[in-house]
């Protein structure tokens, strides 16, 4: 033992340079954890402060006047809400129950293996191509017309691999010792699912369906190809004045109309539809996340 | 034969692989009914497949090619008129970790007979009577009387594994099968355990599969010693560790390895 006692766990040299690493592999962190932060608040101040003129509820409920000048966006809203709720009524069905079959019920083999991949690049397919795939299965093919109908089964369509892919993974989480459980003493799978698999995977399966609503009512080509309209003559507040095989209007459109199509249009309108459509995003995200954490709360293990 | 007790389990050249690799070779063992034969042996040495053989969960598990023969008292289970849920309904098994359903305590043990009967056949006063007739006889009921509605998930490890073993016996099984049920348990849960396993026997042919050599030796009539996918030795549990006829027996009982 020749170590001098009075410099006995003191900092050496290579401790100070792993002190400054330390802190400027932190700072790096820190920054880019702003420069995400940053830019999102920015966006939604600079929107909210140019929109605020025309924020009311009115805004909402009214309807577009002069040609699309002025007033509020109502037709646009409840398109969205329809559009929205039919395509999910439509995806989210299907896509839960194929993930449940792909998920407890196939055989991990080479097909599986090939559905499983192409649900992974579909739900990467831009929407562009769903729109065009929309307008020639929906619109020409099934003889659907430009509709509601032809433009919910395209979000349906774009929506439903994202939905397949999310289910599955939350059904994954459920842990195998509960299965083993009910295999061991005689369960089918059926009743394995019924009383242990999705009870507690429930709240991953709507999460994922629900964070699709933010993605099917922000999505302009898929629906400009199939169904969405520049204009439709709608009463103010009607709750249902659409009807599912005609054309109706969607937020994200009638901004796109009102930003680029449309001249002399007040200024802070195209501000407002888009605060309007990021605050439906928002509030249903919300939902999505409270709703988990009841859920979650609920189950204990 | 006669003075001999009836066999529960025999297997003639059972074989198993999964995928390429043999885990099973050539077994042959005849496990007695209403005792508690263990099976030893180092890791990998088959043992858990051996056990999984007898309710063929295995077969849940992908991969796996099974030939020879298995007869649970005396029925071939790879007749072609065996059901498989029949099958585990009446050969029960207990896991190394704890897994009671995330459900209530109540709920877990009426499992079991909730999906082998019709929903009309049951009534609350049967389902009521088999919850207290189960946990008394694994030593629940006392602890568990008044908190049958809480989650079963949220119990101490002990409670939970006793409780693994409550939930079988509603279906009258014939036949438990435990695959090292102590190894999460402390000492206070291990020897509470094998009380319980003490209490069931008799009834129940009881088969557990333990890496821990004292308590095979402390907890079972008869032990079965395996190594590499091969059995090597079976007897009674004094003769095993006391005059192993294997010298590889013998070896692992000294530790010399394992």
């Amino acid at each position: 033992m020749n170590r001098d006692p009075k410099t006995m766990f003191t900092e050496t040299p290579l401790v100070r340079s792993k002190f400054r690493q330390e802190a400027a592999a932190k700072w790096i962190f820190a920054g880019m954890a702003a420069a995400m932060i940053v830019p999102l608040l920015l966006i939604l101040g600079y929107l909210v402060e140019r929109a605020w003129p025309s924020l009311s509820l009115g805004f909402i409920l009214d309807v577009p006047i002069r040609g699309m000048k002025e007033g509020g966006i109502w037709p646009a809203f409840v398109g969205t809400i329809y559009l929205v709720f039919i395509s999910l009524a439509v995806s989210a069905p299907i896509g839960i129950l194929a993930a449940v079959y792909l998920n407890e019920y196939a055989k991990d083999n080479w097909l599986n293996r090939i559905i499983n991949l192409a649900v992974i690049n579909l739900a990467g397919v831009p929407s562009i191509v769903h729109a065009l795939f929309g307008l020639g299965a929906f619109v020409y093919a099934a003889k659907f017309g430009y509709s509601i109908i032809s433009a919910s089964l395209t979000l349906a369509i774009m929506t439903l691999p994202v939905i397949v892919a999310s289910t599955r993974e939350a059904l994954a989480s459920v842990p195998r010792s509960f299965r083993e459980a009910c295999w061991n003493v005689g369960a089918t799978r059926w009743q394995t699912i019924q009383a242990i698999v999705l009870p507690n995977s429930i709240s991953g399966i709507l999460t994922g369906v629900i964070l699709q609503v933010s993605r099917a009512a922000g999505e302009t080509a898929p629906i400009m190809f199939t169904g969405a309209v520049f204009f439709k003559a709608v009463q103010k507040g009607d709750l249902f004045p659409y009807q599912l095989h005609e054309q109706c209007m969607a937020l994200s459109m009638h901004l796109y109309t009102i930003s680029t199509q449309v001249p002399g249009v007040k200024e802070s309108i195209p501000f407002a539809t888009a605060v309007v459509l990021l605050g439906l995003v928002l509030v249903v995200n919300a939902a999505a996340i409270t709703l988990r954490v009841w859920l979650r709360n609920r189950k204990k293990w | 034969m006669s003075d001999t007790p009836p066999l529960s389990i025999t297997t003639r050249k059972l074989n198993l692989w999964y995928a390429k690799f043999q885990a099973l070779i050539n077994v042959d063992v005849d496990i007695k009914h209403g005792i508690i034969t263990s099976l030893i042996g180092p890791s990998g040495c088959g043992k858990t497949t051996l056990l999984r053989c007898f309710n063929r969960v295995n077969e849940r598990y992908g991969y796996v090619t099974t030939t020879g023969e298995i007869k649970l008292l005396g029925k071939n289970i790879y007749d072609p008129d065996v059901s498989l849920i029949e099958l585990r309904k009446s050969v029960g098994m207990v896991f190394q970790r704890p897994n009671p359903l995330p459900i209530s305590v109540y709920e877990n043990v009426v499992f079991g007979m909730k999906i082998h009967h019709e929903r009309s056949q049951l009534t609350r006063a049967a389902l009521d009577e088999a919850v207290e007739k189960a946990l008394t006889e694994t030593g629940l009921w006392k602890d568990l009387k008044d908190r049958l509605d809480h989650r079963a998930t949220a119990l101490q490890l002990e409670q939970q594994q006793k409780l693994c073993i409550a939930r079988l016996l509603p279906l009258k099984p014939e036949i438990i099968l435990m695959d090292e049920p102590c190894s999460a348990l402390d000492v206070e849960g291990t020897r509470a355990i094998e009380e319980l396993m003490f209490a069931l026997k008799g009834r129940y042919t009881i088969v557990i599969v333990t890496h821990n050599m004292a308590q095979a030796r402390r907890a079972s009539d008869e032990c079965i010693f395996m190594l590499l996918g091969e059995l090597i030795e079976h007897s009674r549990t004094e003769d095993l560790f006391l005059k192993p006829r294997n010298p590889k027996t013998a070896e692992y009982i000294e530790g010399r390895y394992g």
